[in-house]
Order: structure tokens, then sequence, then C-alpha cells
């Protein structure tokens, strides 16, 4: 072992006295760091998973047995409100990560807290329109196919919304606690990408659901 | 005084034995090494390797005479759901994914994955989901669905235990280890390489474990959907696969063979790279074509993902999506034949030694091309339409699936077996095991050919005197028994010669890859020093600075 390893080390240095041929120098690789890796992949799984979901919900439009239809039961300008506040939130997460560059930590703080009240007024907005769709259409999921591939699609999305509110609070916590130092990036930018990824989907569903498929 | 004397050193080894083992057990259950979760996973694949076996044997005697009473049509079909669960998700999977832990990180000069908790939780999350998988023996039997869980048969009105929601729960916590470990691979083998290891350099094993990872991240979250979907349709009555509601029993179909045709080369791929680290150490050549075997491998990535559906040609679909689709698969075959001629082209002029990782490979070579050729004969849909779901079938994929993925990953086993133990197996029981599998598995699966053109359906549990059926089915049956003690010696020698093996040193194969420059077995932080890499045989620029691989790549 002891041989290998010293051959290994003496890898560099074969040129020059013994006349054998020199290694050419390494040049570094520019490329993302594990943790960012990690992070894309996990989101393109989650790519794949969204995907199939979206193409049951447009596999199953209009194949109903029973309503109510999209169109009687959607509002469009709850919905709108709530997508405002989700675009809008991407926008602050990436005012975030910006003044976390330039060393603002109170501003990040605060931008960081604004993404995470806007997730939550989109949830509450999911939830007043869940209860009006229970509540006064009826609608649940096995009402009928749209309900079943819709709640199934905006519930999967919600539930990710939901843990993305949940990384935001721990973060904010363990840097408040001073268990993490607040200079961290990586972990701020993994959760913004996890962020801006949930909110494309949503830009997605809106789209799909909400506008086409109305 | 002297009673005490003498008992006190009788006790003592007892003690420490039991503390020994406990410290054992708390290490392998604490550990977040890539090394031992390696081990873990693959000795979990061989014990479920050992039940979906016996399983098919199970169901072998049933087949052995018709109108045959052994176990009758409900275990049989309950068998079958589980023979096809455990084999393809519980061995297939667990078995490659561990040698990946295991060599991948030692390969490209890392001291670990990219993250070692989260591969100790992909091992154990597993785990469970085979355990859940198992436990829908308690709600009074497994499912009884098949391993492709065609709908309507998973709906509540036709599945009404609990059954079929644990083998759902299972796959889909077993599937979050999967893509746990798929994340792990894609991080450490894209951004963990030792210096100077270029994507264009690393081994040809890493290269594939890279495609499967990227495969499983795409292919694994629809079944996971799926699933989600039938244990809604189950619990909470909504209405994806319900047809009495608009629902749809194809749409299954569709999601599960999106799944369930890259899988077999997400089952197959590694299997490849194994393949192209092995056939040129042992035929002592560079491999030939590092560069269109690995185009070759990302090819086949790509095309996979598209030819989901020959599967379902006899299911009725559009005639256009058959041809398309009878097309793509086809198409397959390209890559896959470039992979072969570059594999006889490394062994041409080669000084081949028939050491057992190379028997086994030879094994893969001849089989696997068999299995291949069948494969082509399917993928042409009007062909297809006469054999599909006969025996001919059931034939054909055992026929990758063994003569394949499992003769490969032997290989694999033979030839990373000294660098995770520090033994050598033992070169006679490995040629007794060779044998018997392969004379076995030729038996076993052979027949099935000729069962399936004389028009046996797959999935029954008996048949009728008068077909001629019998003489095959005695056959396969025969092979299966003559195939089962092969894995007996397998398992002796595995066991035996971690302490009876001879030492292997550091390099016993004289190989070329980075794993090979650690001791065997390599300490748990791999390298002392991070290696420098400037070629594609690290190793072998080491032992010939002379005449070092980077001058000519």
């Amino acid at each position: 072992m002891s041989e290998l390893a010293a051959n290994t080390s003496g890898f560099a240095d074969h040129g020059g006295t013994t006349g054998l041929p020199f290694p050419p120098a390494i040049a570094p690789e520019k490329a993302l760091n594990t943790a960012q890796w990690g992070m894309l992949a996990f989101l393109l799984s989650e790519a794949s998973f969204f995907s199939t979901l979206i193409t049951s919900y447009l596999a199953y439009l209009g194949q109903d047995t029973a309503g109510p239809t999209p169109r009687e039961v959607l509002s469009l300008p709850l919905v709108f409100a709530t997508t405002i506040c989700l675009v809008a939130s991407s926008g602050t997460i990436h005012l975030a990560e910006k003044r976390l560059h330039e060393n603002r930590a109170r501003e990040f703080l605060l931008a960081w807290a604004a993404t995470t009240g806007l997730g939550i007024v989109f949830l509450l907005g999911t939830a007043y329109e869940w209860r009006q769709l229970i509540v006064e259409h009826q609608l649940t999921i096995s009402r009928n196919l749209f309900g079943t591939t819709f709640y199934t699609l905006v519930g999967f999305h919600a539930l990710h919304v939901t843990i993305g509110i949940a990384m935001m609070l721990g973060l904010a916590g363990l840097m408040l606690g001073r268990r993490l130092s607040i200079k961290e990036a990586q972990p701020v930018q993994l959760v913004s990408w996890y962020w801006h990824f949930v909110d494309g989907v949503w830009l997605a569903v809106f789209t799909i659901v909400y506008l086409v498929g109305r | 005084m002297a009673v005490v004397e003498l008992e006190a050193p009788a006790s003592k080894p007892a003690s420490a034995r039991s503390a020994s083992l406990s410290s054992l057990v708390h290490s392998l259950v604490t550990t977040v090494d890539h090394k031992k979760i390696g081990l873990m996973y693959i000795v979990m694949a061989i014990v479920f390797l050992i039940i979906g076996g016996c399983e098919a044997l199970l169901m072998r005697w049933q087949l052995l005479f018709p109108r045959y009473d052994f176990i009758g049509p409900d275990a049989f079909n309950q068998l079958f759901t589980m023979h096809g669960t455990t084999m393809v998700f519980f061995m297939g999977m667990p078995i490659l994914i561990g040698v990946g832990n295991y060599v991948v990180p030692l390969a490209i000069g890392a001291r670990d994955m990219a993250f070692p908790r989260l591969n100790a939780f992909g091992f154990w999350v597993t785990l469970l989901g085979g355990l859940l998988v198992y436990f829908s023996f308690a709600t009074g039997g497994a499912p009884a669905i098949g391993w492709f869980a065609y709908s309507p048969l998973t709906e509540r009105t036709f599945a009404r235990s609990a059954a079929t929601d644990f083998w759902a729960l299972g796959l889909v916590v077993s599937g979050t280890g999967t893509v746990a470990a798929a994340v792990n691979f894609l991080a450490t083998i894209l951004a963990m390489r030792a210096p100077g290891m270029t994507l264009r350099k690393v081994p040809f094993f890493t290269w594939t474990m890279l495609w499967t990872s990227v495969q499983i991240l795409l292919v694994m979250p629809p079944l996971t959907a799926g699933l989600v979907m039938v244990l809604l349709d189950r619990n909470l009555g909504a209405h994806f696969f319900d047809t009495q509601n608009g629902g749809s029993a194809l749409f299954w179909q569709h999601l599960f063979w999106f799944f369930g045709h890259p899988e077999v080369y997400i089952l197959i791929l590694p299997v490849f790279g194994m393949m192209s680290e092995i056939i040129p150490v042992f035929s002592r050549k560079v491999l030939f074509g590092y560069e269109f075997m690995a185009a070759a491998t990302a090819a086949i990535a790509f095309i996979s993902m598209g030819v989901w559906a020959h599967h379902m040609f006899t299911v009725g679909m559009s005639r256009t999506a058959d041809l398309f689709f009878a097309a793509s698969s086809l198409l397959v075959s390209i890559p896959t034949g470039i992979k072969f001629f570059n594999w006889l082209a490394t062994m041409y002029g080669g000084r081949i030694s028939f050491a057992s990782p190379m028997l086994f490979a030879f094994g893969f070579l001849s089989m696997f091309l068999i299995g291949g050729l069948t494969g082509i004969m399917l993928a042409a849909a009007p062909f297809d339409f006469q054999l599909a779901d006969s025996y001919f079938l059931v034939g054909h994929f055992h026929w990758v699936l063994i003569g394949g993925t499992l003769f490969g990953t032997f290989a694999g086993l033979y030839y990373w077996y000294p660098k995770a133990t520090g033994r050598m197996l033992s070169e006679r029981l490995a040629r007794w095991h060779f044998w018997l599998l392969y004379i076995g598995f030729i038996l076993t699966f052979g027949p099935m050919h000729i069962s399936g053109f004389l028009g046996m359906p797959r999935r029954i549990y008996t048949y009728e005197v008068d077909r001629g059926w019998d003489f095959w089915n005695q056959l396969t049956t025969f092979g299966a028994l003559l195939q089962t003690p092969s894995y007996a010696f397998f398992a002796y020698n595995v066991v035996v010669s971690l302490w009876k093996g001879r030492p292997a040193g550091n390099d016993p194969w004289d190989a070329w890859t980075l794993e090979w420059t650690t001791p065997s077995p390599p300490p748990s932080y791999n390298f002392e020093q991070i290696p420098e890499v400037r070629s594609r045989r690290p190793l072998w620029d080491i032992k010939h600075p002379d005449d070092p691989d980077w001058k000519y790549e």
C-alpha cells in the first residue's frame, strides 16, 4: 500500500530527472458543486413527476361521466390573485439571494420573510378555493374524473409549496438561532432553485388547468 | 477462588463475541460509508434473490404436470406477482446500485458518495419498501395482480384486501430510495471526480451508472405517480383507472410501461459498464472504441424512453402507434450492436484469460446476444401479434434479465469481491457455479420459447393434458432444479472465501482503474491522497511511467 501511495504521490514528478515523459498539467474544471448537482437531479425527477400528473390531467380532460366541469366551478379571479402572489415570491426570493451576496443580512431576512408570506397567502388562497369547490359545488376527489385529476395535480403542487415554506422557515430559524451562519449562501441558493421550480410548475398548471383546459 | 479463575477465561470470549456482534450491527445500522452501504445493498439483494428464486421454484413445480394441483391458482397468482416485483425492485436494482455504491467513488478517486447520509437513507428506505411489499402476505395473501398490476385488477372491486395497498405503498417507498440513490450518483459522478478525470476519461462502469441514474430520475417518478393514483383510487374513491366512471385501464399500461421499459435498460446499462471494464482487463487490451461505446450508452438511454408501447401492441393501438413503437424499438439494436462489436473487437487479438469474471462475461456475451435477437423478433409488431403474452415472451425477457443482467452482475461480483474483502474467491467453485447456472439457465428458459411457439400463454397456473406442452414444461422445471445448486455454490464460495480465500493484494487482476490502487479492503477514507488522473487508465500510467496512456489519448 505504501508503495502504491508513494507511486501516486510521486506521479507528478516522473519527468525531468528520470528522462520519463513529463505529464501535462491538470486544468481545473469549472462546474457546479455536489449540492447544486444534487438539487438539479432532484428537480429533474420532480419535473418528471409533475409531467405525469399534468399528462393524466390532460388525458382525462372532458372524459367525465358526471359534472361539474372545470368551466362551471373554477374561479379565475381568485386564482389570478394567488398566481400573482407566487410569481412575486419568485422575485422576492431572488432579491433575498442577491442581498445575501451583498452581505446585507437584514434586508435578506426581510425578503426571505416576504417570500414565505407570499407562499402562505398562496396556500390560503388554495384552501379557500378548495373550500368553495367542496362546500358549494360538491366537487370532491371521488365526484368525477375532473375532481380526481384536479385535486391530485393541484394538491401535489400545494404540498410542494408547503414543503418550500417549511424549508424557508427552518432555514430562517437556524440562522436566527445562530446555528447556521447568515452568510451561508449555499442552502439559500438551493431553496431558491426549488422555489423557482415550484413556481414554474404552477405556471404550467395555471395555464393548463385554468386557461387552456377551462 | 480457583473456580472463579477457571471460569473467567471461558466466559470472556463469549461476551467478547456478543460485544463484537452488537458493535458490528451498530456499525452497519449507523454507517454512512459508501462501501458498507454498497455491501448491505448487495447482501439484501441476494437475500431477495433467494426468496424470489424459491417463489419461482414453487411455480415451476406447479407447472410440472398438466392439471397438477400443487399450489393451486390463488397461490400461483400471488407468487408470480411477488416473484416479478421482488426480482425487479428488490434484487435487480439494489444489487446494481450496491455495486455502483461500492465501486463508483473508488473508481473516480473520491472518498465517499456526495451525500453519505442520503445514501444510508436510500438503502434503509429500499429495505423498508421490500418489507412493506412482503407485509402484504399478512393481510391474508399477497396481491394477485402481477408485477405489472394491470388495471382494473388493482381496483377495490377486484382486489379487496389491503394486499394491493401494501404492494403499492412498498413500491412508492422503495422508489423514493432509488431516486435518492440516483441523485447521489449523479452528484458524485459529476462533481467529485479526481482532478484531471474529465468526463471523457471516466471509467466505463461509472459512465453507465451516470446514465442509469438519469433514467431512474426520469422514469421512477412516473411509476410513483401511477402508484399514488392506484392508492387514491383504492382509498379515496378517485377514478383514475375506474372504467365505470370514465377512467382508463389503458392509461395505467402507458404509465407502467413508460417506467417498465426503461427499467430493463436501468437493469442492463450498469452491466454493460461492468463488461466494458472486465473484458479489456482480461483481454489485456484497451476498450475498443471508448467514444462510440460512451455515445451508444447515451443513445440507449435516450431511445429507450420512447419505446414503451411495444409492450402494448396487442391492446389495439392505432397503426401509426404500432409503426412508431416498432421502429423505435428496432432502433435500440443499433447502439446495442455497436457495443457488442466493440466488445468483440476488444477481445480480438487479445491475450484472453478465463478467470471467473471473464467466464461470466462470456456467459453474458453469448446469452445476451440470443436475448437481444429474440427482442428484435418481438419488436416487429406483426410477429409480436402472434407471440405476445406467450411463453416465448417469458423466455425472451428471462433470457435478457438472467443471461444479461444476472450473468453480468456475477461477473462484476467475481471481479470486485477481492477488492471488497481482501480475499480471492475459489476459482474451482466459481466454475461449478458457472456451468451449473449456464446449463440450467439454457434448459430452463430455452424450452419456454418452444412452449410459447406451441401456444402456451403466460401467467397460467396449469394447462390441459392434450396440448403437448408437458415435455417442455418438465424440461423447464428440470432446468430450474439444475440451476438451484449453482446459487448454493456461489453463496458457499462467498462466505467461506472470507476466511479461506487466498489474500488478494491491492491489484489481483492487474487492472487499470483507480479502485485497484487502494488496499483491499480499502480504508474508510479510500485514498490517503486524492490521485491525479491524466488518462482513462490511471493505474496503467502509474505502472508504466515510461509509456503512459496520456501520450496517446
